[in-house]
């Protein structure tokens, strides 16, 4: 580009000659790197974030193929092998054993590995599904609010500042327990997660929102949307064609760091006893119950107590990671 | 196109007048025409978002761009420029006047009813680092153009593409790229090529090289020259710095606090400036070479920021900044007159030209403060001497005949 001044075109413009080879080669034309491309080479660098990525898909597994890899009834009594007189697992660490790889739970001798790869399902399930129900509600308010703004982003804003604000713990007790125990179909349990899925989304939405609407402000004012406009373009095109594509990566983002919050959430909420009931199991259930035997069983505490460290861990790690890759103007 | 267009004029006579006018404008037609055009933005405060208020970003200015010609428009920042720019373009709705093209008038239509016209007026934008959208590939940018206005170019849209890429200046092969691959001036040719797409007629570049490199900014300027004799472009340029456009202009308006002050021939305007804004502002232009500083006659340093366009000054805007305002500047708005075929200028006490209120010659108090500002002649540099030194001189200068300046005011 430091060609001298009044020579515009001959700079690259290619001979009869060249064009003919490039139109042979036409098939593998330079290819640029796309954004998303960029990022993926740079997550790929990051081994922390790699390795919170595969105990992610690791999780996703197990809870797919709980039957295959618990290889046992979750819900199976085993008083075999519990102490009678104490109600505590026979044999050390809780009653480890070649078949019971975490031990048994006291007093019903209910094997815990078990119980921990049934329970991954409804943690995954109440994670995934409550942050998609926040990521199509924040994201359409959001982007609503941000591009059109006016009273609509007024009221948007004003709603969010309210939920944000609200005490979704005490208010999801509260309809736990003057919830119907069937609804739409769903009996005891589906309604208990369906309710749990829809209160925790909806709670979750602003924090989507705001930085959708933030971004959508900040992005519908940038040239390029008015060249689109100059060009006759409508509103659904600027939305779906301009904005869209670049909220992608700050959507990514915050679903993936919502993710752990909404297993945290699930896991408080099962321990205080609002999510989800025997005999189902659940993580934060099973800590619950553990609570009664912390000193003659540590064990049973401990088992589900880490599963829930590792599995927010392995999300936060793997949500840094793609933070990080999509914005490189980011921390690293 | 233009036959079709005639024989239509033919078959409806009812239609003629509008047909004829309609047809594509030779050059030195009129292609464009603005009539008392008015932007104001409204401020809103309070629970119920009552009107307390609007910045007049353009209040009232009146021009016409002929075919083939460009004009240059300059003036400081947040006189109005970019607005005016956007407003020609239909970005912004304007709240009063009229916007004519070809014949036609845009100033209210809705965006479809202006979707067919977006072929004809394109822009060019100032930041090539937010013009072009960084999720989309050079392809998909210069091709939106026919994809939104369904044009199906000849050779299929990708070589259309291709070709505007080498028109350009730029690797045709490029264009499965992302603009982040790109440098500033190789953006602003992607934004030019854009631009370009659909054979336009008008052009309107905003600070098209402001945001540029120096270097690159001769290039960019040098590609939209030769693009506008090959493709008979006609160019609104919206601009600060004056070299440029003296560079690529035929005439220019110089604009003040959402006015138009002075709408001139560029060689009468850089030769014979009347307004004193379009003076001052000609005045601040730097000379490239100390030796040729030195001998320059003046350079009036304006006084102040630009009054809010809030609330502007009654009157002429210019009064609260002007040396040579007198009591009519304050309650008589100056209107564009064409004082000199080919120049016209707001003003009542035009430089370069016969007073136009002879009688009123008290000068305002700001004016003789003002007045203290404007250096008077340099005396001749020896050889030699650094350009600080003469600048130094100058204020020196400038201080010390101050008195004698307002008392030539006085008379």
């Amino acid at each position: 580009m430091t060609a001298p001044l009044h020579e515009p075109t001959a700079e690259t413009a290619p001979s009869a000659a060249e064009e003919a080879a490039l139109a042979g080669a036409e098939a593998k034309a330079v290819q640029g790197r796309s954004l998303g491309r960029i990022a993926w080479e740079r997550l790929k660098r990051d081994r922390l974030a790699l390795a919170g990525g595969m105990v992610v898909v690791l999780l996703v597994l197990v809870a797919m193929f709980a039957p295959l890899i618990a290889g046992q009834d979750p819900d199976a009594y085993h008083e075999n092998l519990i102490d009678p007189l104490f109600g505590t697992p026979k044999g050390s660490l809780g009653g480890v054993s070649a078949d019971h790889y975490f031990g048994v739970e006291p007093v019903s001798g209910r094997d815990i590995f078990a119980r921990i790869v049934y329970g991954a399902r409804i943690s995954l399930l109440v994670g995934f599904l409550s942050a998609l129900v926040a990521v199509v509600l924040g994201t359409v308010l959001g982007i609503l609010a941000g591009f059109f703004g006016g009273w609509v982003d007024s009221a948007v804003s004003r709603v969010m500042d309210g939920l944000l604000a609200f005490p979704q713990l005490l208010f999801i007790i509260a309809l736990v327990s003057v919830m119907p125990n069937q609804m739409l179909g769903l009996t005891g349990t589906g309604v208990r997660l369906f309710v749990m899925i829809l209160v925790i989304g909806f709670f979750g939405w602003p924090y989507i929102g705001r930085v959708v609407r933030g971004q959508t402000l900040s992005l519908r004012e940038r040239e390029y949307v008015e060249a689109a406009r100059s060009l006759g373009a409508g509103r659904l095109y600027i939305l779906f064609k301009e904005l869209l594509p670049n909220l992608v990566a700050p959507i990514i983002v915050y679903t993936t760091m919502m993710i752990p919050t909404n297993i945290l959430t699930e896991a408080a909420l099962s321990f205080l006893g609002v999510g989800v009931k025997p005999p189902t199991s659940s993580w934060g259930q099973m800590l619950s119950a553990a609570i009664d035997y912390y000193d003659s069983d540590p064990m049973y505490m401990v088992v589900p107590g880490l599963a829930i460290f590792i599995t927010v861990l392995a999300f936060n790690l793997f949500g840094d990671g793609v933070r990080d890759a999509l914005d490189p103007k980011g921390s690293r | 196109m233009s036959e079709k267009r005639e024989d239509a004029a033919v078959t409806n006579p009812a239609r003629n007048e509008g047909a004829v006018l309609a047809r594509d404008a030779a050059p030195g037609e009129t292609l464009l025409k603005v009539t008392g055009l008015q932007k104001h933005f409204p401020i809103r405060k309070g629970l119920l978002q009552r009107q307390v208020g609007a910045v007049r970003a353009v209040d009232g200015i009146d021009f016409e761009v002929k075919s083939g010609e460009t004009l240059g428009v300059v003036g400081e920042s947040g006189c109005g420029k970019s607005t005016m720019g956007r407003l020609i373009t239909r970005l912004l709705e304007p709240t009063a006047g009229t916007v004519e093209f070809e014949g036609q008038d845009i100033t209210h239509l809705g965006v479809g009813g202006m979707r067919p016209l977006r072929r004809d007026v394109q822009m060019i934008f100032q930041d090539p680092y937010s013009s072009l959208n960084p999720r989309h590939t050079i392809g998909t940018i210069i091709s939106a153009p026919f994809r939104l206005q369904g044009v199906e170019p000849e050779g299929g849209i990708k070589k259309e593409v291709q070709r505007l890429l080498s028109v350009v200046g730029l690797n045709p092969e490029h264009y499965n790229r992302y603009p982040h691959e790109f440098s500033g001036g190789q953006r602003q040719r992607i934004g030019i090529a854009r631009a370009l797409a659909l054979k336009p007629k008008l052009v309107v570049a905003d600070e098209p090289v402001s945001a540029l490199d120096v270097s690159i900014q001769a290039q960019v300027v040098n590609l939209m020259d030769d693009l506008q004799q090959e493709l008979g472009l006609t160019y609104v340029i919206i601009a600060h710095d004056l070299s440029v456009v003296r560079h690529v202009s035929d005439r220019i308006a110089v604009m003040y606090l959402g006015k138009i002050v002075e709408l001139a021939d560029r060689e009468s305007l850089y030769k014979a400036p009347m307004h004193p804004y379009t003076k001052a502002l000609m005045s601040a232009v730097p000379i490239p070479d100390p030796r040729r500083r030195a001998a320059k006659s003046e350079r009036i340093l304006l006084q102040g920021d630009v009054p809010s366009p809030i609330s502007p000054p009654s009157g002429c805007r210019f009064h609260t900044r002007c040396w040579k305002a007198t009591q009519v500047c304050t309650t008589v708005e100056p209107q564009l007159v064409e004082l000199k075929p080919g120049q016209r200028v707001a003003c009542h006490h035009p430089e370069n030209f016969e007073d136009q209120a002879p009688q009123d010659t008290v000068l305002l108090s700001a004016a003789k403060e003002a007045a203290t500002l404007v250096a008077a002649e340099v005396p001749a540099e020896p050889a030699g001497t650094s350009a600080a030194v003469a600048e130094e001189v100058a204020a020196e200068d400038g201080e010390a005949t101050s008195e004698g300046t307002t008392e030539d005011g006085k008379q």
